[in-house]
């Protein structure tokens, strides 16, 4: 039992560390192709705001298209 | 952050070590606070235009968004849909009509640190229908700044009504939202999102109708029965990629599902390809489909046949295809007056719906032999938007 207890909370130890060693990998230096307004999930709202208010009148799915979402509950 | 660089290099510029060390921090600062930071301030105009099934829908929409000091950043958008209908279901069962929607938003962003808070409101009005809402959205950036958390909560009160008539009924809303953005790679973002809406109250179109046997070669209509309550859950994953030649890939995936035995499947692929000389051409493809609501039928066998009747081609079975491309002209690169740059920009969409049980009521022939409906609509767009 006690081995076991023993195996136990060395694993946990070991558990613990992994987490402590995992670290932000991509570097704030390294994110620079990720800030270009090419890789924006939502370049230009206005538009993303209407097109998604065309599909939701026309479709039963709503909810998570992005943005701030809500919609404003109009048909 | 792009005055206070070039002051920055302009002090230091004699000095090649202390330049390489102010570069390398004026970087870690403004990568550092990446995600954590105010949208820019900007101003965009949009002209909008639908056409498609008998229904032409368009107007102008405005928006704005400035920040006031280094936390606050306020946004306001005024939109108008100008609606001409003669759809299937209006020219089946009613007379074409012609009405206006107008919808003003605010916002308020607020910033501290690494958390950002969101409080809107909207404002949406029609001669039948008039929609207010408040939303708030709450998003922290953990990790290192690659990973953030998001959560919102939405109200909504409707209230319904019928043109000629004393018609008033009420709907409420509520909205639940939770988000995950995640950097995966120096060249791949991932978003995950789900999000759960709750209505209660009256929620079927007080015009439309469902058509029912009376014979075996003989309809009669009568008017349409919701549920007084709506839950649903959608949940979406959303990657980009940053090609080598800088090119971005979009890919989107949406599950949806509700209490009223619709399950619907999103998937989108789009390609951002920037062209020399401040040209950007945008490709999008997207697929969508559902199944029929529990109550759905395109005839029903008899009258009240169920306590809940539904004929709206947005509950049946159905699946659309939409085709898009988009061209963006970047001008005034190095600024002009007041502006730091804008962009022209011209989008099309193509979208072609099939419906799998929703027939031509008004074809003739014996009842559900019809031939199915499917149509196609036109998505025009034309913004300027400029940044100061």
């Amino acid at each position: 039992m006690n081995g076991l207890r023993l195996v136990a909370l060395l694993s946990m130890l070991l558990l613990l560390g992994a987490c402590s060693s995992i670290e932000p990998w991509v570097k704030p230096y390294e994110r620079d192709r990720l800030a270009d307004p090419i890789m924006s999930f939502d370049r230009d709202p206005i538009s993303s705001a209407y097109i998604q208010h065309v599909y939701q009148s026309r479709e039963g799915a709503r909810g998570a298209e992005g943005g701030q979402g809500g919609g404003c509950g109009c048909n | 952050m792009r005055k206070v660089a070039r002051v920055a290099v302009v002090v230091v510029t004699k000095n090649p070590l202390i330049l390489r060390a102010a570069l390398a921090v004026l970087l870690l600062t403004a990568f550092a606070s990446e995600a954590a930071i105010l949208p820019e301030d900007r101003a965009d105009a949009l002209y909008h235009s639908y056409d498609g099934g008998g229904v032409t829908i368009n107007g102008p929409a405005i928006q704005v968004r400035k920040k006031v000091g280094e936390s606050f950043s306020f946004s306001g958008k005024y939109y108008i849909d100008s609606v001409s209908s003669a759809s299937i279901d209006v020219v089946t069962r009613a007379s074409p009509y012609t009405e206006e929607r107008k919808e003003t938003d605010a916002s308020v962003q607020y910033l501290r640190d690494k958390t950002t808070m969101t409080l809107a409101a909207t404002y949406s009005k029609e001669n039948d229908y008039l929609a207010k809402s408040m939303h708030f959205n709450l998003s922290q950036e953990v990790f290192g700044g690659m990973t953030t958390v998001s959560m919102g909560y939405s109200r909504g009160w409707d209230e319904v009504g019928k043109r000629d008539s004393n018609f008033s009924e009420n709907t409420d809303r509520q909205n639940y939202r939770l988000g995950v953005s995640q950097v995966l790679t120096k060249n791949m973002l991932v978003d995950v999102s789900a999000e759960v809406i709750t209505d209660q109250g009256f929620l079927n179109n007080p015009y439309r109708e469902v058509r029912y046997l009376v014979t075996p070669t003989t309809v009669d209509w009568q008017a349409e029965v919701y549920p007084h309550t709506h839950t649903s859950t959608a949940l979406a994953v959303r990657a980009k990629y940053y090609l080598p030649y800088r090119a971005a890939l979009s890919g989107e995936f949406r599950y949806y599902t509700d209490s009223w035995g619709v399950d619907a499947n999103m998937f989108e692929l789009g390609y951002t390809h920037p062209v020399k000389s401040g040209w950007t051409i945008d490709l999008r493809l997207r697929h969508y489909q559902q199944n029929k609501a529990d109550f759905y039928s395109d005839l029903f066998p008899y009258v009240d046949a169920q306590n809940f009747l539904a004929r709206d081609k947005e509950l049946s079975t159905f699946s659309s295809n939409t085709f898009g491309i988009g061209v963006s002209y970047e001008f005034a690169r190095g600024g002009l007056g007041m502006i730091d740059h804008g962009t022209l920009n011209l989008s099309y969409d193509r979208i072609q719906f099939n419906y799998d049980d929703f027939r031509v009521a008004m074809a003739g022939g014996t009842p559900g032999t019809e031939p199915l409906y499917s149509f196609q609509a036109d998505v025009i767009q034309f913004y300027i938007s400029l940044w100061y």
